[in-house]
């Protein structure tokens, strides 16, 4: 049963349904379909990986789950509550649904500390002094104690992905979304946040990726999407789709990334 | 034909490949530039006065022999007082204006990003109008569309000619501000956006927050120029009646009796102390364009 966020939902999700739910989607830039027909399942605490070639929609899929991206037909629900709904207050369903971008967007204007700090303050009205001590908490976590003092141009790529994802854990939400976060960093760096992102997922968080990293999706989703052009080919957890992908496009994907 | 001996095959210059070429470095203004540019002025004024033949005493014919000749530097120097008076005018007459369409622009340009359809597209047209106007033609609307003296509540606000012509210099400023605001958001990349809605800021607190803070920098450089040359500009309330140091140079002129060698050593001091007031803002421009160079 579909609710708007705002009215009492019809339903309440409890945690046997998926989290997330996408039916039919289909999405178009003007006269490109981007998105055909797309429908995928996340579970509470499950970690799907979203894998395929440019160009297939992945990130357009991943945009639509927090509305930031509308669609143009079919539907889906966060924890019960539709997101395509007009009536609903976007801003809410934004702070279940945390998201970390390839490019970091941290705010070059702020310290670290203050990145982290000022979604809580400013859009959940929290008290500054709680705030303060959990961002601290979560640059620990995200291991850039010392670091939080320092501006988005004296950190490394590694370092600001890090904060990026210490700052959309601060609203606490339910399901993060990864929009190709390690893309953009040396293979170095790559490591740091990879071992971030299994550290979330081993806390439970519900992890939605859209990687390349092949050897880290094999090792950490417990689901993973493969799309070519608008459409998912084939899923399965990681030990079926790797070792015997069925489909011949997955298969000579596989073939040319590993 | 045959020649006789091989002659070794030398390629036509232009059929070998481009050589790598090191860029030309744009020529740069340095201090030196400016200081032989006052040197050159100051030089040509002295033989200006050098030349100029012996001026008959501007005083009464008794008093004729202990007069000196009026010459163009003592004639600058009596009247000194009274020409940086008249400069210090236009310079206040420059920051009231800049003050006041800073304000304004900055007003037109959030509305020409506003939400609402209407107020965006009434922006545009102010701002498009404004734009394109001389700078004179809005300074005479200003003198002229704008009364004297407002009755409010019984009040009467006088409006001398140097407050209108503050707003008619204000108007371009506005204009002018209000794009480079528009400008400077638009230049934020779009992933700043993104991440602000996806932290579930609201598009105003987006705004207040996160993109105008970013834009201040990047509109610093501009507008400083834009301020450059509105005080330049400010010479032209001198056409409309306002005694600031044109009106002022050219009533010293007078006073002096309108002695033709004394033209070019007073609009000459004239245009050195704009010079002196404007050449440091531009530096000043430039070193901040440097420091904030913005990568995007």
């Amino acid at each position: 049963m579909k609710a708007a966020i705002g009215e009492p939902a019809a339903s309440p999700w409890t945690p046997d349904q998926p989290i997330v739910s996408i039916r039919s989607v289909r999405k178009s830039f003007g006269a490109l379909e981007v998105l055909k027909d797309v429908s995928l399942d996340v579970s509470k605490g499950e970690v799907i990986c979203i894998i395929g070639p440019s160009g297939s929609g992945k990130s357009t899929l991943i945009r639509c789950i927090n509305a930031l991206v509308p669609i143009d037909q079919g539907s889906i629900l966060v924890e019960n509550q539709e997101v395509n709904d007009p009536a609903l207050d976007k801003l809410k369903l934004r702070r279940k649904v945390g998201m970390v971008f390839q490019q970091y967007n941290l705010f070059p204007h702020k310290t670290a500390l203050q990145n982290v700090m000022m979604a809580p303050i400013q859009v959940l009205k929290q008290n500054k002094a709680e705030v303060e001590e959990r961002a601290r908490a979560l640059l620990a976590k995200v291991r850039l104690t010392g670091k939080e003092n320092s501006y988005p141009g004296e950190l490394s790529g590694g370092q600001q992905q890090r904060v990026a994802i210490a700052r959309s854990l601060a609203m606490r939400p339910d399901v993060m979304l990864f929009d190709e976060v390690t893309a953009a960093l040396d293979p170095e760096t790559v490591k740091e946040v990879l071992v971030t992102i299994r550290e979330l997922a081993e806390e439970g968080m519900t992890c939605i990726l859209v990687t390349h990293e092949m050897k880290f999706a094999r090792e950490v989703a417990d689901h993973i999407y493969f799309t070519d052009r608008g459409v998912i080919v084939e899923h399965g957890p990681p030990e079926e789709f790797f070792a015997e992908a069925k489909d011949e496009r997955t298969r000579a994907f596989l073939g040319q990334i590993l | 034909m045959s020649v006789g001996y091989e002659a070794p095959f030398r390629p036509m210059a232009v059929l070998l490949p481009p050589r790598p070429r090191e860029p030309q470095p744009l020529p740069r203004v340095t201090m030196r530039h400016a200081i032989l540019f006052v040197t050159a002025v100051l030089l040509v004024a002295t033989v200006a006065h050098a030349q100029a033949p012996d001026a008959p005493a501007a005083a009464p014919a008794h008093e004729a022999l202990t007069q000196e000749p009026a010459t163009a530097l003592t004639v600058i120097i009596k009247w000194l007082p009274l020409l940086m008076k008249g400069f210090l005018f236009n310079i206040l007459i420059s920051v009231l204006a800049m003050g006041l369409g800073t304000i304004a622009g900055l007003m037109l340009g959030l509305a020409q990003i506003s939400q609402n359809r209407l107020l965006r597209q009434f922006a545009w047209v102010v701002t498009q109008f404004f734009r394109n106007a001389p700078w004179l033609v809005l300074l005479f609307f200003a003198m002229f569309m704008i009364p004297f003296q407002f009755n409010v509540f019984g009040y009467i606000i006088p409006f001398p000619d140097w407050v209108k012509a503050i707003i008619g210099f204000g108007l371009p400023v506005m204009a002018n501000v209000a794009e480079l605001l528009r400008g400077a958001i638009r230049s934020i990349p779009n992933g700043q956006w993104e991440a602000a809605e996806s932290l579930a800021f609201s598009r105003n607190k987006t705004l207040w927050m996160i993109i105008l803070p970013q834009c201040v920098k990047r509109m610093l450089p501009p507008w400083m120029n834009l301020y450059s040359l509105i005080t330049m500009a400010t010479v032209m309330a001198n056409l409309v009646g306002v005694s600031e140091m044109l009106t002022l140079t050219a009533e010293v002129h007078a006073a002096e009796g309108g002695r033709p060698e004394l033209l070019a050593p007073l609009y000459g001091f004239a245009m050195l102390c704009f010079f002196v007031y404007c050449w440091p803002i531009g530096r000043a421009t430039q070193y901040l364009e440097r420091r904030f160079h913005v990568k995007t």
